[in-house]
């Protein structure tokens, strides 16, 4: 079967040690977790697990489902890139004198649609949000001169389709 | 505000108490209908100690000679009895002894609850004195943990905790509390949980999947049964025989099935996986319709998954749906619990036979047992079978005993011929196969069945794993038979490294003590058997004593056991010799 990027959605209890719960079942299959972040989610005292990994569809099933089956997971889903809304943040820390020195860097930002955070004398920060690619691309751009510093953050996602946590919740109350 | 994500029992009385965590964690333990626990002490559960003390006389705690002990002991006292084991440790090495029966539990579904203690709040994560990181280590395998670090915490934990246990595919939990929250006071008042909202353990089986479900046994030429572990913990056995009898199915058990259904049913065809019987391994091959009940389709079951009942429509009854399709896909799968699930469909079975099928398991089973059965039960050679002592158990015991088998050549010998009417019966460790499992299991079993006989049967590797437990069964007079079959190896290595690695027997030769005297020094009774005229009256001199007794034969050094479906092979390769 055929490998590809599967996100994975998990709703949990925020409690501690959820994380190597969760992350103990990618290490069980010798999965590598691609990117990974954990956020409140739309649903009060409810946290968000967002994972990528790069497998199969059959074994992204199995692992969802090893991942429900922990007691603090309320509900686990699995979408396919086109099933999903999808964006990473970066943040690239360069030399001011750059700025001057090097013009075409410039052009790259404006080129870049990312955003100046901060300048100070010697440095100054730039925060682009996007696709993986697109991030990547500007960091190609950018490390013929220099980069000081660079961060990326892990995928975020919402999905097009719902994700029904709510009437879970619901169900268990009014039961 | 806090959000609400447990429920809990509505009580009565609301009578809350000033006391100790430690106080605490016994009236929990007693308000869980808990009066047997296992365990070792030291210094970071003392307080948990204080109070066992004080409570001795409504909370047995028994002293085994190892936490691992503990473990198996708890676990062979919930496999027996159904109700959550107990087992508690200290901190450090005696929190990681508990891993192996831990994972033995995860692995074999086995409802237990681990308690062990931690250093206090302030120390925790600077190395301090006997501090692992329990929670850390055990997460795999365990169903749920939690570390308590303040004492309002644990009637709500423990609670959870016996609830999860229990519900659902039960499974370990292990509770850490740390020293401060054993010592605290706090007003202390206790209700039982009933439900979590983030946990669902008793999904309902779909009609409309317990209609197709019908709908293809009872139109099948030639269905086949296999029943695992899940019958027993849903309390299905009623329900599976019916349902055998009612459609005339030939029925199969999984290691963890067996017992379910009594070994002399005629419709009982014996055990799958890789050294079950042959036909319900080679049949497995032709069947039309395979209705798996309770079981996971383990790979010592299935052997290649890519030749395994490739013709045949599966249906799959499961509780845990990270099971349902994870090694076999099936056609039909119902999620639930056992129990209800055959309830709902038993009404649209018809009735049924299938003699002409039957009769292949039956032609199969009259093979293996010229080729195999007969020379392990009833053997012309000089030296003594495993077989052959599991048949005299048979006999002395008339079918009623627990039998408590380790890991190896005597555990499969022991599953294949060993006789059962009663269900949870047959203790074993199934998934992990853990070494050393039998002998503080048995303490475990016999304390969960007093009025019936338990029998350990061990190899001689693995009886001397656990073998300190001697001394746990001579302080509580725990009367277990303890049955050693000395064949001075590490059997069922041994046997793969005839097979497979041209006899090059690396490390398996075992140079073994006088185990007669060892089980003498613990003042257990003791017996040995080196020759053929001395084991019936031996077995039956065991059988009779209200004593523990320990009886070891010397067995055949090299004997294999047969059928045998190589690793990675299919069921249809098993081979007879």
């Amino acid at each position: 079967m055929e490998k590809k990027w599967f996100t994975i959605s998990v709703y949990s209890e925020n409690n501690v040690g959820m994380l190597n719960r969760i992350s103990g079942i990618f290490l069980k299959r010798h999965i590598n977790i691609e990117s990974l972040n954990v956020s409140k989610s739309e649903i009060e005292h409810v946290s968000k697990f967002t994972i990528v990994i790069n497998t199969t569809e059959d074994w992204t099933r199995k692992i969802v489902a090893q991942i429900e089956r922990q007691i603090e997971v309320l509900k686990t889903f699995y979408h396919t890139d086109e099933e999903t809304i999808y964006q990473e943040s970066a943040l690239f820390k360069i030399a001011s004198h750059l700025l001057f020195d090097e013009p075409q860097i410039q052009n790259i930002i404006s080129g870049s649609k990312s955003k100046i955070v901060t300048v100070s004398r010697e440095y100054f920060v730039l925060a682009k949000t996007g696709r993986r690619h697109e991030i990547d691309e500007m960091h190609d751009q950018l490390e013929p001169y220099g980069i000081m510093q660079f961060v990326r953050s892990g995928r975020i996602t919402v999905t097009k389709s719902t994700m029904p946590i709510t009437p879970i919740i619901n169900e268990f109350h009014q039961s | 505000m806090q959000t609400l994500k447990e429920k809990k029992a509505k009580t009565h009385k609301d009578t809350s108490i000033r006391i100790s965590g430690a106080e605490a964690i016994i009236h929990c333990l007693l308000a869980e209908d808990v009066n047997l626990i296992y365990g070792y002490p030291g210094g970071a559960i003392m307080p948990v100690y204080d109070e066992l003390y004080k409570f001795q006389d409504k909370l047995h705690h028994v002293l085994t000679r190892h936490e691992q002990g503990a473990t198996h002991a708890a676990q062979g006292f919930a496999r027996v009895t159904g109700k959550v084991g107990v087992a508690i440790a200290t901190s450090g090495p005696g929190a990681t002894n508990l891993v192996t029966g831990l994972a033995d539990a995860q692995i074999d579904s086995t409802p237990m609850v681990c308690i062990t203690g931690q250093v206090p709040r302030h120390l925790l994560g600077s190395d301090a004195f006997q501090e692992t990181d329990i929670i850390g280590i055990s997460t795999p395998v365990t169903k749920w943990n939690y570390q308590i670090t303040k004492a309002s915490e644990i009637p709500e934990i423990m609670a959870k905790a016996f609830y999860i246990a229990k519900s659902g595919r039960p499974g370990p939990v292990l509770i850490d509390i740390t020293k401060n929250a054993q010592f605290e006071e706090f007003d202390f008042s206790y209700s039982r949980c009933i439900a979590i909202r983030s946990y669902k353990p008793n999904p309902k089986p779909e009609i409309a999947k317990i209609e197709s479900a019908a709908e293809l046994i009872n139109n099948a030429k030639k269905p086949y049964i296999v029943f695992g572990h899940g019958v027993i913990l849903g309390k299905a056995e009623e329900q599976l025989k019916a349902l055998v009898e009612k459609a005339g199915i030939p029925a199969a058990w999984t290691i963890l099935g067996l017992s379910a259904m009594d070994t002399d049913h005629p419709l009982n065809v014996g055990m799958v996986g890789m050294h079950g019987n042959y036909g319900p391994n080679i049949l497995t091959n032709k069947c039309d319709v395979l209705i798996a009940i309770g079981m996971r389709f383990d790979d010592r079951v299935t052997g290649s998954l890519d030749t395994y009942a490739k013709q045949a429509k599966v249906i799959h009854f499961e509780i845990d749906s990270a099971e349902i399709d994870k090694n076999v896909k099936a056609d039909v799968a119902i999620l639930g619990n056992a129990r209800e699930s055959l309830d709902l469909l038993l009404p649209l079975i018809k009735e049924n036979n299938h003699d002409a099928w039957h009769n292949k398991f039956k032609k199969c089973y009259e093979e293996e047992y010229e080729a195999v059965i007969k020379n392990d039960l009833y053997p012309t050679k000089d030296g003594l079978t495993m077989g052959e002592v599991i048949e005299e158990i048979n006999l002395a015991s008339e079918n009623k005993a627990v039998i408590v088998t380790d890991v190896g050549q005597h555990q499969m010998i022991a599953c294949r011929y060993a006789k059962f009417k009663q269900t949870k019966s047959n203790i074993t460790s199934g998934g992990l196969g853990t070494m050393g499992f039998a002998l503080p299991a048995a303490i475990g079993a016999k304390m969960g069945a007093m009025d019936r006989e338990v029998v350990a049967v061990i190899g001689d590797g693995g009886f001397q794993m656990t073998i300190q437990e001697l001394a746990t069964i001579f302080q509580n007079k725990t009367a277990v038979k303890i049955v050693v079959l000395n064949n001075g190896h590490l059997g069922m290595v041994r046997q793969w490294q005839e097979l497979f690695f041209e006899s090059r027997y690396a490390s398996t030769v075992m140079t073994n003590p006088d185990f007669v005297k060892i089980a003498e020094g613990y003042r257990i009774e003791a017996k040995k058997v080196d020759d053929r005229k001395d084991l019936k009256s031996a077995v039956q001199a065991m059988m009779a004593s209200k004593e523990p007794f320990f009886l070891e034969v010397s067995v055949e050094n090299e004997d294999n056991v047969f059928p045998m479906i190589p690793s990675g092979a299919s069921v249809s390769d098993i081979r007879l010799k």
